[in-house]
């Protein structure tokens, strides 16, 4: 039984934290939300490019430093903590995967080495608008070699320079690869609930677009893709999760109310313990989603759900409670609380709601129990 | 990252399971055999089961040689209550006794003590329980009544303790008394181990919410003890309670069936609107809310083994066991009547899906959020030990305990 990250993986995410702690404190991602002109922290992209943490689980026969999933669920755990406003998850988790997962050789080597160092940015498009996107409603249409359709919310979609786009095709749906800056392709930025994280809304016109993966087999392929993806998403909620809890106990030990500092009144240390319960559950059930998506393991889609169920809701918890435990100051446009209570919506959404994640885990306990 | 076992450790996992496969017959999906038995039929099954496992070596595998352990690493004990857990085997007897009990014997008896008690402690021949709380001292033990004084080389015992489990069975008990009213609470308080069968003690079974008798309440009128039963200094009662209570939050586990598994299977048989209930999605949320609690868990306490195996001490993540689990029992119960519809009332074993599992464990379960630490005691304890929080204001603790409001 060795059920921790290794001394070396925990002084890379030590290495990560001090980074970002310097690199990304809170008013990075503040300015990235009050500046409509910019959608990212591009001085802070460049730095986690020039460290390669974008590569770090790519082989490195592809441009990668070859480490592991591990080594990147560290990193996504920091990224969470500092709400980090760069095109991180969306080029990373699910660019990245998508390609390896369902990418050619030659697909591979063209575009993976420059996902690596975080030159190229990547995203992924599913949703349509409002509503789950299901392989029987999607309108967006692949046909020969060409892609129509609108999708929204594009994380990132306003800044990347190519998307997988899951796409109706024939009788079934595929995943194909646009270039975001070719001809047919108009986008522009749509708000939503967290602007520390640029979306768009991207219209393809008979864009040119290459296949992903088989035909036909797209829906597939994203499940997988984000199966894996949720690991790590759960991984930056989790960070997230925990820095709203120690947000929230710094402020409760100095904030006096009563002649005494509010963090001695019982009301309050429940709110915090209960923190700290989903924490600590969402803890464990990440650092076992993690194993399964290094070892690659047959139990990665229920892990990975049980990950994603549970950090969704520390982090949900979490970031509304510390608004709480603030009182009215929590409330402010001035307070960081809102940046943990905005980016917990929008990571909730990300990949699927909680909803559609508790339905993937008891099917994958289904399966479990007729295999 | 891996589960794996050691070779070392696998070796001695296969050992294990190809014993208890030997003696005992694997869990099955319907109430254990300790809560099927009746108290006397169920203790004469455990003390037989203990005496065999001390036999083969398996019982404090872990305590040192010189205390009747086998000093082996903690490892090995986890690891055969890990697989012991799958057995129907009668358990909750000895567990005050060797979680608690012991321990503080270990540390605060003479060797001559050690040697004479802690051996039929192990083997089941002779039942411990802990005599702590009291009417009025349930979360607040420091504040217990029970007194005692000193005569010649005895002291006399006067009062009464409360929620002692197996009283009526026990051979031996750990008490802590008041010795000085006049002192501050935390300062007037001695320990003592002494005999369950003294002249002056009474002991009346408590009926509980589910109609059985767990636990009991224990009187004492002018019971003598020897003063060299004392345990600690005296005045020195409240560490070394403090002690027995530290262990206490390592006994008082995990929470027993049914849980997601459980539900899950009855959701499958269980029709709702014409189809399996477990097509619905709203009992699909909450079986995936209990799998993540549940398996929460399970992964905490890997992460507790992991500490151990290594030979570090554990984080203090463990401290979220008894609070996230009592009250999924008691959720889960619920939930597994309400399947049942209109017919979920029913308590009758003969009648009912899992001998009525999840009814007796309806009516079980609020025990579970209160034994060992309440709900509200454990999330001060986490606010306070892990997140460093400030701690009550107590107007209690520096007034003498005779000047102290009781109230009912």
């Amino acid at each position: 039984m060795n059920f921790d990250f290794s001394d070396a993986q925990k002084a890379l995410k030590q290495q990560t934290r001090d980074f970002l702690r310097a690199a990304c404190d809170t008013t990075v991602p503040r300015r990235v939300l009050e500046d409509a002109d910019e959608p990212f922290a591009r001085d802070l992209w460049q730095q986690i490019g020039a460290n390669e943490s974008p590569g770090i689980a790519v082989p490195e026969e592809y441009g990668g430093i070859g480490f592991g999933y591990l080594e990147l669920c560290a990193v996504a755990e920091e990224l969470g903590r500092a709400v980090a406003p760069v095109p991180f998850s969306s080029s990373v988790y699910l660019a990245t995967e998508a390609v390896l997962l369902g990418g050619s050789e030659e697909q591979k080597q063209r575009l993976l080495p420059r996902l690596a160092t975080g030159e190229t940015i990547g995203t992924f498009a599913l949703s349509e608008g409002p509503g789950l996107a299901t392989p029987a409603n999607l309108q967006a249409t692949l046909r020969d070699g060409t892609l129509s359709g609108t999708k929204m919310p594009v994380p990132d979609g306003d800044i990347a320079d190519f998307c997988v786009v899951a796409a109706k095709d024939g009788n079934g749906v595929s995943l194909a690869l646009v270039d975001l800056d070719g001809s047919g392709v108009s986008r522009e930025q749509v708000e939503t609930l967290d602007p520390s994280r640029s979306h768009a809304r991207i219209t393809f016109d008979s864009a040119e677009a290459e296949l992903l993966g088989e035909a036909g087999q797209g829906w597939a392929l994203k499940d997988r893709v984000f199966d894996r993806a949720a690991v790590l998403f759960a991984m930056e909620q989790l960070g997230g999760a925990d820095a709203c809890l120690q947000m929230a106990i710094g402020y409760a030990k100095g904030r006096y109310a009563f002649g005494r500092p509010i963090g001695s009144f019982q009301a309050i240390k429940h709110k915090l313990a209960d923190i700290y319960i989903k924490n600590e559950l969402a803890r464990a059930n990440c650092y076992y989603g993690a194993w399964a998506l290094s070892t690659d393991a047959p139990e990665l889609p229920v892990a990975a759900a049980a990950a994603r169920v549970a950090a969704t809701q520390a982090f949900h918890f979490a970031s509304k409670e510390n608004i709480q435990t603030h009182g009215g100051i929590g409330f402010t446009w001035e307070s960081d609380c809102h940046l943990y209570y905005r980016r917990s919506k929008l990571l909730a959404l990300s990949i699927g709601s909680e909803r559609v994640w508790k339905d993937r885990l008891i099917s994958g306990l289904e399966q479990q129990e007729a295999a | 990252m891996d589960f794996n076992d050691t070779p070392e450790q696998a070796a001695y996992r296969a050992e294990v399971r190809a014993w208890l496969n030997a003696n005992a017959e694997p869990r099955r999906d319907r109430p254990s055999v300790s809560r099927r038995l009746d108290a006397d039929e169920g203790l004469a099954l455990a003390k037989a089961w203990q005496a065999r496992k001390a036999e083969a070596g398996y019982a404090c595998r872990h305590w040192p040689e010189a205390q009747g352990g086998q000093g082996r690493p903690m490892i090995e004990t986890i690891i055969y209550d890990q697989e012991e857990a799958g057995y129907d085997v009668p358990t909750g007897f000895f567990s005050i006794g060797l979680g608690m009990c012991g321990p503080v014997m270990a540390q605060y008896a003479t060797e001559e003590q050690k040697a004479r008690y802690i051996p039929p402690m192990i083997r089941g021949d002779e039942v411990w329980c802990q005599l702590f709380s009291e009417p009025a001292a349930g979360s607040d033990v420091a504040g217990l009544r029970t007194r005692c004084h000193r005569d010649g080389d005895d002291w006399v015992v006067n009062g009464q303790k409360v929620w002692t489990s197996g009283a009526h069975y026990s051979d031996w008990g750990i008490l802590v008394a008041r010795h000085d009213s006049s002192l501050p609470k935390h300062k007037g308080l001695t320990f003592f181990f002494i005999d369950m069968k003294s002249p002056g003690i009474e002991i009346k079974p408590i009926k509980q919410i589910n109609g059985g008798s767990n636990f009991n309440e224990v009187f004492f009128t002018n019971v003598r003890v020897p003063d060299s039963q004392r345990l600690g200094a005296i005045g020195e009662g409240w560490q070394v309670a403090i002690t027995t209570l530290m262990n206490e939050r390592l006994a008082v586990g995990g929470a027993p069936p049914p849980d997601f598994r459980e539900v899950m299977k009855l959701a499958a048989a269980c029709e709702l609107d014409g189809r399996p209930a477990l097509e619905d999605s709203s009992v699909r949320e909450k079986i995936a809310d209990w799998y993540v609690e549940s398996m929460g868990m399970a992964h905490t306490k890997a992460r507790t083994l992991t500490a151990l195996s290594q030979g570090k001490v554990p984080g203090p993540e463990n401290s979220i066991g008894k609070v996230v689990s009592a009250s999924k029992l008691q959720n889960v119960s619920s939930f597994g009547a309400d399947l049942m519809d209109m017919g979920g009332v029913i308590t009758d074993p003969s009648l009912m899906p899992s001998d009525a599992l999840f009814q007796q464990s309806f009516l079980y379960s609020p025990g579970l959020r209160i034994a060992g630490g309440t709900d509200e005691i454990l999330r001060n304890i986490i606010a306070e030990r892990v997140l460093g929080l400030p701690g009550e204001i107590r107007v209690d603790r520096d007034v003498p305990y005779n000047d102290i409001p009781t109230g009912n």
